[in-house]
């Protein structure tokens, strides 16, 4: 908005002009920022899973390895891309692509703080779901065009996790949508005002978060549930085939859905951009910082599930998921939704509010 | 009883929370990893790493070309060749040693009469060709030059035990 107006009224663009080239900065600045930041969530992952190992993790490249992950990709950058003789080359090609492209326009819709986001549209939720589902194409066009037996069967396997954990998630989601009453992401922030009593991770709802959490992790093949790439088995997953830079795109599509199932978790649940405290010296710190903590709590016990939980076997993985979180999460938007009907009228009743 | 309580469990998670407790207390544990390039390992005077054909005091080559150490190499990686010098002594005039083929399994030094072949203290020795591994003589020389000191005293302190 800012940026808009000063194209319009400073530099006398017409509106629809400075719209746009406003908009476009906004999105370059955002995306630039959200992958650097992916960089450091990486090198994050990799000191915690190191310092569980008792081991120092990177450390040499830069004060304490934090350019490590840039030049990895630096790494990957130059590396000649390998692409198998076999291979259908543009679905090869495009699927990390379709990966990466999903992973970034995920963020479009998830607010920072009250009112920074590219897109306040009003079913964001509606979307960012439709995105995560999408990026199942990725992983099983570049399984299926990498003609390989360990990329196919990776593929499948991992589509058929990410199919059933969505489920679960979806429920999860309608339970937070009874209790916010919207679909906007922003309005199911201010919902969970003023303070940390609104949070839903201390309503009923609260069950959700943890099965929210499992799911997360299955949908973004994290371990335990990292079975697309139990190297016993499949060698690396459904990127076996991939080297140089389409890999680079698989990897950094995978940690920006992590980062952005932790983020929509601290928004759903956490209170987003919210304080715990409403008082002043919390009041005072930018609410990107709030939700920036938030993602790195939830994005630390990520790092650490994956460093002290064993890997589950395919049927354990397909049994959790169908017969223990999508009943307990179908069964929470009636418990949910009966809440919203008979008791917190009541509760306002009783206690005024 | 049992039964609840085990389903109690379950629901709760308690084995990950408990799983979790203990990854925290190693996650503050100290690091029992070297960190490598700026510390490291002690190490034998018995270590068999890079090779180096070391010197008289007075410059003078200890290699007299007796070409046990190309006998008894398992690997056959090390070549030499010799004729006598202007002064009548027997030098070698080629002495290559293949890095790539080379197992490091030290008969070389325990074969030569007079310690001129010897595996020295370093191991840090990779190269980015292929080629810098074919080591002739002039290099095993230089080697013997630079780590003389170390291997002296990994000599020394080897000795009672020989």
């Amino acid at each position: 908005m800012f940026l808009t107006n000063w194209f319009q009224h400073t530099a006398g663009w017409p509106y629809p002009v400075a719209w746009t080239v406003a908009q476009l900065i906004l999105i370059v600045v955002y995306q630039g920022v959200v992958m650097v930041s992916v960089a450091f969530w990486i090198l994050a992952d990799r000191k915690i899973w190191a310092a569980v190992q008792m081991r120092r993790g990177p450390n040499v490249v830069g004060a304490f390895g934090l350019l490590q992950t840039f030049a990895d990709a630096m790494k990957f950058m130059f590396k000649e891309p390998v692409i198998p003789a076999a291979a259908n080359k543009v679905i090869f090609l495009l699927a990390p692509i379709i990966s990466a492209t999903l992973a970034f326009s995920a963020w479009a819709v998830v607010p920072l703080d009250n009112g920074w986001v590219i897109a306040d549209i009003n079913v964001g939720v509606l979307y960012l779901f439709a995105i995560s589902s999408l990026g199942v194409y990725g992983v099983i066009m570049g399984g299926w065009a990498s003609n390989s037996k360990y990329g196919f069967l990776s593929a499948l396997r991992s589509a058929a996790q990410m199919v059933s954990y969505e489920v679960s998630i979806g429920f999860v989601i309608v339970t937070v949508l009874i209790f916010a009453g919207s679909l906007n992401l922003s309005d199911i922030v201010r919902a969970q005002g003023p303070d940390i009593r609104g949070w839903y991770l201390f309503s009923p709802l609260a069950p959700m978060l943890v099965v929210m959490f499992i799911s997360s992790l299955a949908e973004t093949q994290r371990p335990p549930f990292d079975l697309l790439e139990a190297e016993s088995e499949l060698v690396a997953g459904y990127m076996v085939e991939y080297s140089s830079t389409p890999f680079l795109l698989y990897f950094l599509g995978e940690y920006m859905n992590i980062i952005l199932l932790c983020a929509l978790m601290s928004i759903m649940f956490l209170g987003g951009w919210l304080p715990p405290v409403a008082v002043f010296p919390f009041t005072a710190v930018p609410g990107v910082l709030w939700l920036l903590l938030k993602i790195m709590v939830l994005f630390f016990m990520v790092s650490m599930v994956k460093a002290f939980v064993p890997r589950y076997r395919y049927d354990q993985l397909m049994r959790l998921g169908w017969k223990v979180l999508l009943p307990v999460s179908m069964a929470w938007v009636v418990v949910a939704a009966g809440w919203v009907v008979f008791v917190r009228p009541a509760l306002a009743h009783v206690f005024g509010g | 009883m049992a039964y609840l309580d085990k389903k109690a469990r379950q629901i709760f998670l308690w084995e990950f929370v408990q799983a979790f407790l203990l990854a925290m207390r190693y996650f503050f544990a100290p690091k029992v990893t070297l960190n490598y390039p700026f510390e490291k390992a002690p190490q034998s005077p018995r270590f068999r790493g890079e090779h180096a054909l070391r010197r008289y005091a007075n410059g003078e080559e200890r290699c007299i070309a007796c070409k046990l150490c190309e006998a008894i190499c398992p690997a056959q990686c090390i070549v030499i060749e010799a004729e006598p010098r202007d002064d009548g002594s027997r030098r070698t005039t080629r002495y290559d040693i293949d890095m790539t083929k080379c197992i490091y399994c030290g008969y070389c030094q325990e074969a030569c009469p007079v310690d001129a072949i010897v595996e020295g203290p370093n191991l840090e020795f990779s190269t980015e060709t292929r080629e810098e591994l074919f080591y002739d003589k002039t290099k095993l020389l230089a080697n013997g030059d630079r780590w003389e000191q170390a291997i002296a005293k990994n000599i020394e302190l080897d000795a009672p035990y020989r």
